[in-house]
């Protein structure tokens, strides 16, 4: 069972930078962090690993210092390690940033599932996933609580908002995790020391991918941002109740009672 | 790599999900949405309804604003699935060439906006609270707000069709239907065989509580850091229930684990609009507000007088939530006796 599980570096705090020129997101304004949703991705592929063996990739698009977060899936136990990184692909939205990892699931060739996280913490999305199935002209199966695999079918538990199904097809496919599905095991230091020691995280460039450099970056990117604003949201002005807590309790259920509220 | 004969595009679709032939209400919102979107450009309104056994509600889709019902009723379509449901759409969307295709950002909504997306190599902007047309340049204007930080953004989608946009359920108000709208039904022919097709659906399991879903809830009462125990909670969930409410909550409570996920309002859960929100030691951060800011009538409690809930609130008491709340628990139970 060869996986191969897709992360993305976040930032860390709240505070993200824009660019005001292109209206992206600076992501080296800040510390980034290994998304949490995709720990539960490479979780979920170590313990598909420890029952019926086969090779763990982890691949990502992003800044060299993204290679931190690869590290940091390398240490958790991932084999291998890729990183996508190159100028050309920055300002790449989530069609774009699709479509250069779709080049390099090509290039890898041999995986029987793909993995990610249910959405980034950032962007929110949840759209990689399903893009980078389609452009690989594989079945997705989205926000699996639990994975089940048979000699050559899997089997999850799909999330939804008033209940679950079970979904079933054959590899290769996609499948993207939900937080529930398991709990992320926190590398021990020594094993994340030996990611930066031992273990090479492999960087691909354009040059390296091939494709159609129009589809790449931000030329490729179909969405843009047009404006970036803070939203100042205020209602009118506010009926401030004051007194003690008997005396504006009294005041509060005699408005809601005028207003037809109780 | 832009579409090509961009003006060759034309109208606005919407995505209608049902479940049981029950349509997703974010379905109906958007329609309504898409209406008055579409009278700006002085396009038509195209409803996309699949699944089987749903002709019955197509008429129900005319009265909410669509101009024509494309209705795909087969039963290779009675469950959702993407593979089924994305064929069926890409070859609507390569025959009809709508500009605007609007999907609700439910469970299957996120699922399929964005397979649609690539197939269709265009672009989809996820999770929108608001729309707005630019009517000189024909885009419609996608706008969401940025995790972490009071920022929103416009994204457009300038040069490819048609321009996908996901929306957040409840974020669109619901109006009520006009039955004198008259449209369109289109049938059409499914031309795929369950053979084919790579992913089944063994089994759903549907949960059986009956409570009434946050997003549909009249009334919410909600905890935020001012409710920093267990007791508190108890303390509010009188309340609510005194009141007739649902509880919700921003995101420190279902952190600390005092109450369920599904219960979370704001960015990262649930957006609601109900008549009456009650805000107990709610600051009103945008991670919790862009979930709530359309409740009509907004009551805020806080010791923090600076608390941006105050900023948009109706009514606001500056009070300590242990306080205030079992004071009001002691009048609504008063007035109740005396009735």
């Amino acid at each position: 069972m060869d996986i191969v599980v897709c992360i993305k570096q976040v930032p860390e705090t709240n505070e993200i930078g824009w660019d005001p020129k292109t209206g992206t997101l600076i992501r080296e304004s800040t510390g980034g962090i290994l998304n949490p949703n995709d720990k539960n991705a490479i979780e979920a592929a170590l313990q598909l690993r420890e029952k019926h063996g086969g090779l763990i990739t982890a691949i990502s698009m992003g800044p060299p210092q993204a290679g931190d977060a690869l590290r940091e899936a390398l240490g958790m136990g991932a084999d291998k390690a890729i990183l996508l990184s190159d100028r050309q692909f920055a300002g790449a939205d989530t069609l774009s940033t699709s479509y250069a990892l779709s080049l390099a699931l090509k290039k890898i060739v041999r995986f029987d599932l793909i993995l990610c996280g249910k959405e980034s913490s950032d962007g929110m999305t949840a759209q990689v996933g399903p893009q980078l199935a389609e452009l690989l002209n594989l079945p997705q199966l989205t926000n699996a609580m639990e994975i089940i695999i048979n000699s050559n079918s899997v089997r999850i538990k799909q999330k939804l908002e008033d209940g679950f199904r079970i979904l079933k097809t054959s590899f290769p496919a996609l499948i993207t995790v939900e937080r529930e599905m398991n709990q992320p095991r926190i590398p021990p230091m020594d094993s994340i020391m030996e990611a930066y020691r031992e273990k090479d995280v492999l960087v691909w460039g354009v040059g390296n991918l091939g494709g159609d450099k129009e589809r790449i970056g931000l030329k490729g990117s179909p969405t843009q941002s047009r404006k970036v604003y803070t939203k100042i949201v205020k209602k009118g002005e506010i009926t401030l109740l004051e007194g003690e807590p008997d005396k504006v309790a009294r005041e509060l259920i005699q408005i809601l009672k005028n207003k037809d509220l109780l | 790599m832009s579409t090509d004969n961009l003006e060759e595009y034309n109208g606005l679709c919407v995505f209608i999900e049902q479940r049981d032939g029950n349509p997703a209400r974010v379905s109906l919102e958007l329609l309504d949405e898409g209406r008055t979107l579409a009278d700006k450009l002085g396009a038509d309104v195209t409803a996309i309804l699949i699944g089987e056994n749903v002709s019955g509600i197509a008429q129900e889709l005319i009265y909410y604003g669509a101009d024509r019902v494309i209705i795909a009723d087969d039963p290779i379509a009675k469950d959702y699935r993407t593979e089924v449901y994305t064929d069926i759409i890409v070859e609507q969307v390569l025959k009809e060439k709508p500009e605007i295709l609007l999907i609700g950002a439910t469970c299957i909504g996120r699922d399929l906006a964005p397979r649609l997306s690539a197939r269709l190599n265009t672009g989809c902007t996820a999770d929108c609270t608001e729309l707005d047309i630019d009517t000189e340049m024909r885009l419609i204007i996608a706008i969401k707000p940025f995790f972490g930080r009071n920022l929103m953004a416009d994204i457009v989608c300038p040069f490819h069709r048609p321009q996908m946009v996901t929306v957040r359920p409840g974020v669109m108000e619901l109006k009520a239907q006009d039955r004198g709208r008259k449209g369109e039904l289109i049938y059409i022919d499914i031309n795929l065989k369950e053979a084919d097709t790579k992913v089944k659906v063994l089994e759903t399991v549907r949960s059986t509580s009956d409570a009434v879903s946050l997003e549909e809830a009249d009334k919410v009462v909600a905890a935020g850091m001012g409710v920093d125990n267990q007791e508190g909670f108890e303390m509010l969930k009188e309340l609510a229930d005194l009141l007739g409410a649902q509880i919700g909550t921003t995101s420190l409570p279902v952190d600390a684990g005092w109450i369920s996920e599904d219960k979370k309002i704001g960015q990262t859960g649930k957006t609601i609009r109900p008549r009456l929100y009650i805000g107990c030691g709610v600051s009103g951060a945008i991670q919790h507000s862009a979930g709530m800011i359309n409740s009509e009538l907004i009551v805020a409690i806080n010791t923090n007088p600076k608390a941006d809930i105050f900023n948009f609130a109706d009514y606001g008491i500056i009070g300590d939530v242990s306080k205030i709340v079992p004071a009001l628990i002691k009048e609504l139970k008063s007035i109740k006796d005396l009735t």
